[in-house]
């Protein structure tokens, strides 16, 4: 089964990043993008069919190692295939 | 005294380290490599600036999960000292041995020039060869070093007097907003704190880079010696209590 874990700076927190982001995309001529998150993006394979478990290790690998809470957020996101809603 | 410099895959400030207490300090000085699972009888573990793991994912966060830092997991619960240098300062936030987290720099550029900062703790066992609120000029290198935690966690941070160093002009006087100041936009202008033991410490500025007057600066000589004479004092501690 295959998921996609997206992680990407808090809210709260000024995010650097997609600020010069943000501000790159005004100069090539997008001037009416309020706001730009720059983060990452996970594909990861699974074993396993159980939906709920696997969502639930998902979880758990952002907690130990994908994310940094303090500073991130994170998604997971089951991608479909195999009988799986998305 | 034994004073263990960890090499990570990457690390790049380790012989510099090692040259300092080996060379200048005249200590007993021995490399660590990341897969060691002991600290080979250590007092002293300091983790050197670099690139661990190539700071791929994030800066520290795969060195931390490395399999000498259960080792100095152990050393830092015991009261061992630790010190963190620039990367190795990311490593022990990733490890959880210090609070907070690192982001880039708010210019997004790597920084690499001195920068003043201000003791706000001079008695911990790293800094107790230095004077409160005495400012040391001592170079930085980093590209993520704008330390960032909850208001409520930097608020307890500060309560329990955890800041050892701010960026500061070189007066000493503060001025957070100012990138000429504090380089990196770090909260508060934090440059280095300690764990609530006092006995881990983690640093941005390298001091293992003006430790000699041939550098033209020995601005970070008294900070390490102090280490070094720490650990040596606990050790007698130690051999004392075994008696």
């Amino acid at each position: 089964m295959k998921a996609r874990v997206t992680v990407y700076p808090r809210r709260e927190i000024l995010d650097p990043q997609g600020k010069a982001i943000r501000d790159a995309l005004s100069r090539v001529g997008f001037p009416g993008v309020d706001d730009v998150r720059a983060g990452k993006s996970f594909e990861i394979s699974l074993a396993g069919e159980d939906p709920e478990a696997a969502r639930r290790q998902l979880r758990e690998m952002c907690e130990k190692l994908l994310a940094n809470t303090v500073v991130e957020d994170y998604s997971v996101e089951l991608l479909g295939g195999e009988g799986l809603r998305p | 005294m034994r004073c263990g410099v960890v090499v990570f895959p990457g690390s790049n400030c380790d012989h510099d380290v090692y040259h300092v207490l080996k060379h200048v300090l005249d200590q007993d000085a021995t490399f660590l490599w990341h897969q060691d699972d002991t600290l080979k009888g250590c007092d002293l573990v300091v983790l050197p600036g670099g690139f661990a793991y190539g700071d791929y994912l994030r800066a520290g966060a795969l060195a931390a999960l490395s399999p000498v830092m259960d080792a100095v997991r152990r050393h830092a619960e015991a009261g061992g000292l630790v010190l963190g240098i620039c990367n190795g300062f990311q490593v022990l936030l990733e490890a959880g041995l210090l609070p907070g987290a690192m982001r880039r720099n708010q210019n997004l550029r790597f920084l690499c020039r001195d920068v003043h900062l201000r003791v706000e703790r001079a008695d911990l066992p790293f800094t107790w060869k230095l004077k409160e609120g005495a400012v040391l000029r001592i170079p930085i290198a980093h590209a993520e070093g704008n330390y960032e935690d909850a208001p409520e966690r930097l608020d307890a941070l500060e309560a329990n007097g955890q800041v050892v160093f701010r960026y500061v002009t070189p007066e000493g006087a503060r001025a957070d907003g100012d990138p000429q100041v504090n380089p990196n936009g770090a909260a508060r202008a934090i440059a280095g704190i300690s764990n609530a033991g006092g006995n881990v410490l983690g640093m941005m500025p390298h001091p293992e880079r003006c430790s000699e007057s041939i550098l033209g600066n020995t601005d970070g000589l008294a900070l390490l010696a102090g280490a070094v004479a720490a650990g040596s004092r606990s050790l007698l501690t130690k051999v004392g209590s075994a008696r």
